[in-house]
């Protein structure tokens, strides 16, 4: 809080702005029972991380970690492919870096953030290939946000095109074609580890936007039957947990199918999620419209425009923007969610865990590597998600959707 | 934002119409039957699907609609007849479009469906069609049972039952490298089958009546006789069942393993606690941590996994047989060709030991004046062709994983560390049960 | 819509295909019409599909003797009982960790977030972390953790930390000493009814008073130890009259391969509901700090002015206006709780889904079982937010 902002009188008193002393006695020890809170929340603060650092320096056997790097992050992808993979993280940085550069504000956050994220893996003790490849996703930042910010006009188009078609170019690019030699076939059954929990999250906030979107359009219907659809369409789906969905998609689909269609594995759990995020995106959504005053269909409607002209101009933009902050909330569940796959037998970042900890490998481990393995996996997933709620707040600040 | 029941009523009412669509089903009532007929000749004229990756033949959706009119259920089975051949009718329709890159082809399975209303449901040859159409067999493995199936360092999967796979891929290919695996956990391998996601389960499952009729399967030979054991640890002195009473016993769920405990327990009146995990990983970690007194599993499954407990000496296997477990490959019910195929290579590497044809001296048998090796070699008489395959199938069989003694030794034997005696499962001659029908 | 109407009236009719009603109407058919299509091509697939491979459609199937033992019931039940009896079992389990979860998380995430307000740097610093913590790694993780790498590692059953005989703690969970009936319960049975009996009259006219001298005041309490009171007398009376108290307390022994005797904790049964409370504390703080934020400012300032103390000022006067606004996203969280529970699966606790799952497996009958989940789930989540909706009425009521 600067100065500034304040009214004159609002201004504290001199000299006790910046005493250690004072600090301490107005944040910790003001009242008997806020010192006996201190004292006890200390003791145990202490008690629990000399616990905690103590193992995790002493007795923790980390070795799994960098011993099976590659599974954890793109699962049993063939080792000589995973240069694929590369790519496709170096394409999504460069995006990052473009857009930084073109529009600056939150994206400039964020791209500085992979770029800080990537340097300091590059500086781990991981093999110098990697360490290689990591300095040059850091370097393809740089350049994107070189390139977006000297000729803004010029890359805006190409970086929404870029973005655009980047998830079909990755699946593309990760799947290969059955004969062609440079870009041999991967079965999907071998994607696995955090490259898979990704693709989920995001595919399935990708392929349940235009179905939510509907949803809550549907909801919002004058036609009775379309409403009652859609209605217990989201509230069937909202009312069980995702587990049953996804043990539906696995079981069920198939045998909804003619005898022959054989469904990839991968596709059976992304109809699962996917169906199961349209509910909820859809209840977003609907906030959103809600959101819109009456006014601007009233004022499209008085221009002339039809239902179908005043939604899609008029209406979806602004409520579609008003949600941002909720979509990536949004996302951010979906990306924790994807770790119930690993029940169903997908080897995404939990599922390869629990690989991981079965190698025989760790049999001499006197308790085994399950909690090395899991607060790694935890960490992993943590990263992730609280980066996202980050940007989720900032977006929400941004577009004024708290204050309204 | 405002709590609304009446969504949630609205969900439960979709849901209750589709439970309903369920057991409306099971209730029979009458309906025409002749319906069914005619359609089930329409379809005949439709084209496979050759493109999509070789996944969807219209023609074999179309046969889909046609078996119910054959199937022996009779009355019953005439109940949604109607409905269903109209949906198949539809499915081929919006099929075509897609086969349009695909050649066209009479399906003979789905012509003779309408009049040649045999025991079987109709569909014989389909299976086979749709592997060799799609190049590779996928075949269902445990995720991780030594000996049986496991993964090797290099990616690939090695075991007793995985040779079997390779066994069949090269009796329906040539190449004992056509197979595609694909781990499942007890509980996921029934609907993996009854999903059509795996040709072929080998994955040392118990056949029995319920998984031979509900579970919608048809059981090849018994390649392994196996029974349920018990390990415990050391330091509680038990040695008999009887000593267990207020014990917690580890188990996997999905097994006929959970279900022999019960039953053997309930028997002996013995009071315990099942403590349940999805898969065979956790169930042994939570006994290895001490979270239960007992784990039970299949005895061959329990010499490997106990050797690969932190300390193997502080755990002992009672010498008590629980069960009869008969393992044995399990298929989808309803294409008999395909059941006589998988059956067929087990009885072959079977038969193969018996006349000592080895991976090593296959070759030498080409001359051989033995009508039987003659036959099965496809030497001579066209055995393979029955089967859809070629004559000289076993050869390929055997060239891949050699014959039945050999897969054993390769993977169980006395040079493996889990060194299980042969037992029952050494050739009837030598005092087990092993005993394969003639090749003729 | 209004502009078409307006023409209709003065113009020569409509023809029925600009006709708006009828063009709806039309549009619903249609609309009807595609969804059932699809839904039929589905489901004859499927039946096609079940029948082709001989797999039975049809509840019969339930009455079938089950044959597995589940390791906790709360109803008696054995492998001769029926998958009915033990699919009732999941739910009844299932219910069980919903409805303690949801109290034990509510209490934790109020904690919490007052916690993340508080004056003292410290305790909102750790309320914080703890938020960002949970909040933001997996559910299923932190499960598998709790159970796998803490109760597992627990110490073993014959070197179990704790009180001899009152609560100790293993990895084969948590056994505490526990009241059991006697021969003479049957005695005092009549007592507990009057008891309960007396406790609801006493709420009754208290209520009754309150209303009639309108003031404000507590009737619950006195219920309570008008009930407790009758219940402690006539414990002391059957006891004297029999020689024999109608309770006794059983301790925890080591006997056998286990404890016996008290009442225990499973430890799948504790990481689940460990990890479900945990998780969603974090969730349910977030939200009494916001409705504690929302709450005007000029309410806390009046009520220091008025001289109450700053917990009065919360107790009193905050948090009564904050539950208003929390109900409904804190519904929405126990119906999250609810839902997460079928996660048990992964460390291995009975509950519905997964006992549901061997039913599954072990009878064939795939699709009826999975129906019969959903349908179980979607009841509970009906229960649930009926029962908040309730609740959240009555808090309206208070509004006025």
């Amino acid at each position: 809080m600067s100065s500034t902002e304040l009214p004159v009188s609002r201004l504290k008193p001199p000299g006790s702005s910046v005493n250690a002393l004072d600090w301490l006695r107005r944040n910790l020890f003001n009242g008997w029972l806020n010192s006996l809170i201190t004292v006890l929340l200390g003791a145990l603060v202490i008690w629990l991380l000399y616990q905690v650092l103590g193992w995790a320096f002493t007795t923790a056997v980390w070795t799994p970690i960098p011993t099976n790097l590659q599974i954890l992050m793109t699962g049993r992808y063939p080792s000589e492919q995973v240069w694929r993979v590369q790519i496709c993280l170096a394409l999504l940085l460069l995006l990052f870096g473009l857009s930084a550069g073109v529009w600056g504000g939150i994206l400039r956050s964020i791209a500085s953030g992979l770029a800080a994220g990537a340097l300091l893996l590059a500086i781990m003790p991981f093999t110098l290939q990697t360490r290689l490849v990591l300095a040059g996703l850091v370097l393809l930042v740089g350049a994107g946000f070189i390139v977006g910010s000297r000729s803004r006009h010029h890359m805006r188009r190409l970086t929404i095109a870029l973005w655009f078609a980047s998830p079909a170019i990755m699946v593309v690019l990760l799947r290969g074609f059955v004969g062609v030699p440079g870009l041999p076939y991967v079965d999907t059954g071998l994607w696995g580890g955090l490259l898979l929990t990704i693709l989920l999250a995001v595919v399935g906030i990708i392929a349940s936007f235009p179905l939510g979107v509907l949803l809550a359009l549907g909801r919002r219907s004058k036609l009775p039957v379309v409403k009652g659809f859609c209605v217990g369409y989201i509230e069937l789906i909202r009312g069980v947990p995702l587990i049953t969905v996804l043990f539906m998609a696995m079981i069920m689909l198939p045998l909804f199918l003619p005898a022959n269609v054989r469904v990839d594995n991968l596709i059976r759990v992304l109809v699962a999620i996917t169906l199961f995020s349209a509910a909820y995106l859809a209840e977003n959504v609907r906030g959103g419209l809600q959101s819109i005053p009456n006014g601007q269909v009233e004022a499209a409607r008085a221009l002339g425009l039809n239902v179908f002209q005043t939604t899609l101009l008029i209406v979806l933009p602004q409520a579609l923007r008003a949600v941002i902050p909720a979509l990536v909330g949004q996302f951010i569940s979906l990306f924790k969610d994807t770790s119930l796959v690993a029940i169903v037998g997908l080897a995404e970042l939990l599922g390869i865990a629990d690989i991981v900890i079965e190698q025989p490998a760790w049999l001499t481990v006197p308790h085994g590597v399950h909690r090395e393995v899991l607060l790694f996996v935890g960490l992993v997933y943590w990263i992730f998600c609280f980066s996202f709620a980050q940007i989720s707040r900032h977006l929400e600040t941004r577009l004024g959707v708290g204050t309204r | 934002m405002k709590l609304k029941q009446t969504p949630l009523v609205a969900g439960m009412l979709v849901l209750t119409l589709m439970l309903s669509a369920c057991a409306g089903n099971a209730a029979p009532t009458t309906t025409e039957t002749s319906a069914a007929g005619e359609t089930a000749a329409a379809p005949s004229t439709e084209v496979i699907a050759g493109g999509l990756g070789g996944a969807s033949t219209a023609a074999s959706g179309a046969a889909t609609g046609a078996s119910p009119a054959s199937s022996p259920a009779g009355g019953a089975a005439q109940t949604s007849a109607a409905a269903t051949t109209s949906a198949a009718a539809t499915t081929a329709a919006s099929a075509s479009p897609a086969g349009a890159g695909g050649a066209a082809q009479t399906s003979p399975a789905a012509a003779a469906s309408g009049s040649a209303a045999a025991i079987a449901p109709a569909d014989a040859g389909e299976f086979l069609r749709t592997i060799r159409d799609r190049g590779t067999l996928i075949c269902g493995v445990n995720p991780g049972l030594a000996g049986f199936s496991s993964v090797e360092a290099s990616g690939g999967y090695v075991g007793f039952d995985v040779d079997f796979c390779r066994a069949v891929a090269a009796a329906v290919f040539g190449d004992p490298s056509k197979v595609e695996f694909r781990p499942l956990e007890a509980a996921a391998r029934f609907p993996a089958l009854q999903t059509r996601e795996i040709d072929v389960l080998i994955r040392n499952t118990t056949w029995t009546l319920t998984r031979d009729t509900a579970n919608g399967g048809d059981f090849g030979p018994v390649n392994f006789y196996d029974g349920q054991g018990m390990m415990v640890r050391q330091e509680e002195n038990i040695s008999r069942l009887e000593d267990m009473g207020g014990a917690q016993i580890c188990v996997q769920s999905g097994t006929t393993t959970e279900l022999n405990l019960a039953d053997v327990f309930r028997a002996l009146n013995v009071e315990f606690t099942p403590v349940v995990f999805d898969t065979n990983d956790a169930t042994l970690a939570a006994y290895a941590e001490g979270r239960c007194d007992g784990y039970t599993t299949d005895r061959s499954g329990l010499a490997a996994q106990r050797l690969g407990l932190p300390n193997p000496d502080e755990h002992v296997i009672l010498d008590v047989t629980m069960s009869k477990e008969p393992l044995a490959p399990m298929v989808l019910q309803g294409d008999p060709q395909w059941r006589d195929i998988v059956s067929w290579v087990v009885y072959g590497l079977i038969t193969a030991e018996e006349q000592e044809i080895t991976q090593a001296n296959v070759d030498t048998f080409q001359n051989s004046e033995d009508p039987t090796i003659r036959r099965m070699l496809g030497i001579e008489g066209e055995l393979g062709a029955g089967l859809g395959l070629d004559n000289d199938f076993m050869v390929d069989v055997l060239k891949a994983v050699g014959n039945y003694g050999e897969i054993y030794n390769r993977h169980l034997g006395p040079e493996t560390p889990l060194d299980i005696p042969r037992g029952q499962n050494a050739l009837y001659t030598d005092g087990g049960l092993l005993y394969a029908p003639p090749f003729r | 819509m209004a502009s078409r109407g307006f023409s209709a009236e003065n113009h020569q009719p409509v023809p029925f295909y600009r006709n708006v009603k009828i063009l709806a109407v039309l549009l619903q058919i249609a609309f009807v019409l595609i969804v059932a299509l699809v839904f039929w091509t589905l489901y004859s697939n499927m039946v096609a599909g079940l029948r082709r491979a001989n797999i039975p459609l049809g509840f019969g199937f339930l009455n079938l003797t089950a044959g597995f033992a589940i390791s906790e019931t709360s109803i008696p039940y054995g492998p001769q009982n029926t998958y009915a009896r033990a699919f009732i079992v999941g739910v009844i389990n299932t219910l069980r960790i919903a409805v303690l979860g949801i109290i034990l998380a509510t209490m934790l995430g109020v904690l919490v977030g007052i916690g993340r307000l508080s004056s003292n740097w410290l305790l909102r610093t750790i309320a914080g972390t703890y938020v960002a913590i949970f909040r933001n790694t997996p559910l299923l993780v932190q499960l598998l953790f709790w159970y796998v790498a803490v109760i597992l590692k627990l110490p073993r059953v014959r070197d179990a930390v704790g009180i001899e005989g009152v609560i100790l703690a293993s990895n084969r969970g948590l056994v505490v000493a526990w009241p059991r009936a006697t021969e003479t319960y049957g005695a005092w049975v009549h007592w507990l009814v009057a008891a309960v009996v007396a406790g609801v009259a006493v709420f009754v006219a208290r209520r009754l008073q309150l209303a009639r001298r309108d003031r404000p005041g507590a009737a619950l309490p006195y219920a309570l130890l008008a009930a407790l009171l009758l219940m402690l007398i006539g414990g002391v009376v059957v006891a004297m009259t029999t020689g024999n108290s109608p309770l006794r307390i059983d301790q925890p022994t080591l006997g056998g391969f286990s404890f016996r005797g008290g009442a225990t904790l499973t430890p799948e049964f504790f990481a689940l509901l460990l990890g479900l409370v945990v998780y969603t504390a974090a969730f349910i703080a977030e939200i009494v700090r916001g409705s504690i934020q929302a709450v005007s400012k000029g309410q806390r300032e009046a009520a220091q002015a008025l001289g109450l103390s700053p917990l009065q000022t919360l107790r009193l006067v905050i948090f009564p206006q904050a539950l208003r606004i929390m109900i409904p996203p804190m519904t929405n969280q126990y119906l999250n709780l609810t839902k997460n529970s079928s996660l048990g699966i992964a460390v291995g606790f009975a509950d519905l889904f997964s006992v549901s799952y061997t039913i599954l497996n072990q009878s064939g009958a795939t699709v009826q079982v999975i129906l019969l989940v959903m349908v179980s789930y979607l009841s509970v989540s009906l229960l649930t937010s009926f029962l908040m909706n309730i609740y959240n009425s009555r808090m309206r009521l208070v509004e006025r």
